[in-house]
């Protein structure tokens, strides 16, 4: 059986509520794409139905043949496509199809990183203990996508609503993040 | 924490970056023909002026890219940022 990396924090990360709804997304199919063409940009992004993010720091979302695909930029010529479980090796070979002959790279990355969803009116709050980044709705709107350090560690965060969050954290860190966002947290919960 | 402008994701704290040496060494043309002396010069022999200096940074948390900057050495202040490829700019001290 497989063990997700955070299975075992799931009972304290929904202790949380309401302060702070955190519940771990695991398995997410996740592929490292490395491509500079624009014409292969393209194609991969009508191929998957949603087109790849243009600007820095950002990602797009939409529902393809793969079904809910979001990408996201990661650097001018690299991006990270996440979709629901064991759909990594489909959109592998689809993106693979659609670069064709052109520069770049496609490769399944699922494994390296586990999702966390954070929801809920403190999330700034407590991700401000231990990020620099702005996070205000005026500085960092829905549809942003930002790699920095979460406590030292280091994060793709994205936001993807009002008050909610997305945190892609490595395997191996994802135990002292949630350990470190119970921590956070503590502060805003009710003194028993 | 200082705030270094990264050319592709905006202003970041230091702690994400990593300090790359002197920017614009050019590799030798012909590298079996240098003498030893030579050789030790463009290996290990760097600028360290007392004032705007061109510097090589990696965004390491952030986007992974290497870009330019012009530091001041003296006040430590962030003249200009680029990115690889692009000249250095004008900058005033």
């Amino acid at each position: 059986m497989t063990v997700s990396p955070l299975a075992a924090w799931s009972d304290r990360l929904a202790a949380l509520a309401p302060v702070l709804d955190a519940a771990e997304v695991p398995f997410r199919s996740q592929l490292t794409v490395r491509v500079s063409d624009p014409d292969a940009i393209a194609a991969m992004g009508s191929t998957l139905g949603v087109g790849f993010p243009s600007a820095a720091c950002t990602f797009t979302s939409g529902t393809g043949p793969c079904g809910d695909v979001e990408v996201l930029w990661l650097g001018p010529d690299e991006f990270l496509v996440t979709a629901p479980p064991d759909q990594q090796v489909t959109i592998e070979e689809v993106l693979r199809g659609a670069l064709g002959t052109a520069w770049g790279s496609v490769v399944d990355t699922s494994a390296q990183r586990t999702t966390v969803v954070l929801q809920g009116p403190r999330v700034r709050d407590v991700l401000a203990h231990g990020c620099s980044v702005d996070l205000h709705p005026a500085s960092a709107p829905r549809g942003t996508c930002v790699q920095t350090l979460l406590a030292r560690t280091g994060i793709v965060l994205q936001v993807t609503g009002d008050d909610r969050v997305t945190v892609l954290v490595r395997s191996s860190f994802a135990g002292y993040l949630a350990a470190w966002l119970v921590d956070a947290c503590t502060e805003y919960l009710a003194v028993p | 924490m200082q705030l270094i402008p990264c050319p592709w994701c905006g202003p970041r704290e230091e702690a994400e970056f990593h300090y790359g040496g002197q920017a614009h060494v050019a590799y030798p043309e012909d590298p079996s023909a240098l003498t030893d002396e030579e050789w030790a010069r463009y290996v290990f022999f760097r600028e360290n002026p007392s004032g705007p200096f061109a510097e090589r940074w990696s965004h390491n948390a952030g986007c992974r890219r290497w870009f330019n900057a012009v530091r001041d050495t003296r006040t430590h202040d962030l003249l200009a940022v680029y990115r690889v490829g692009e000249p250095m700019p004008e900058v005033t001290a």
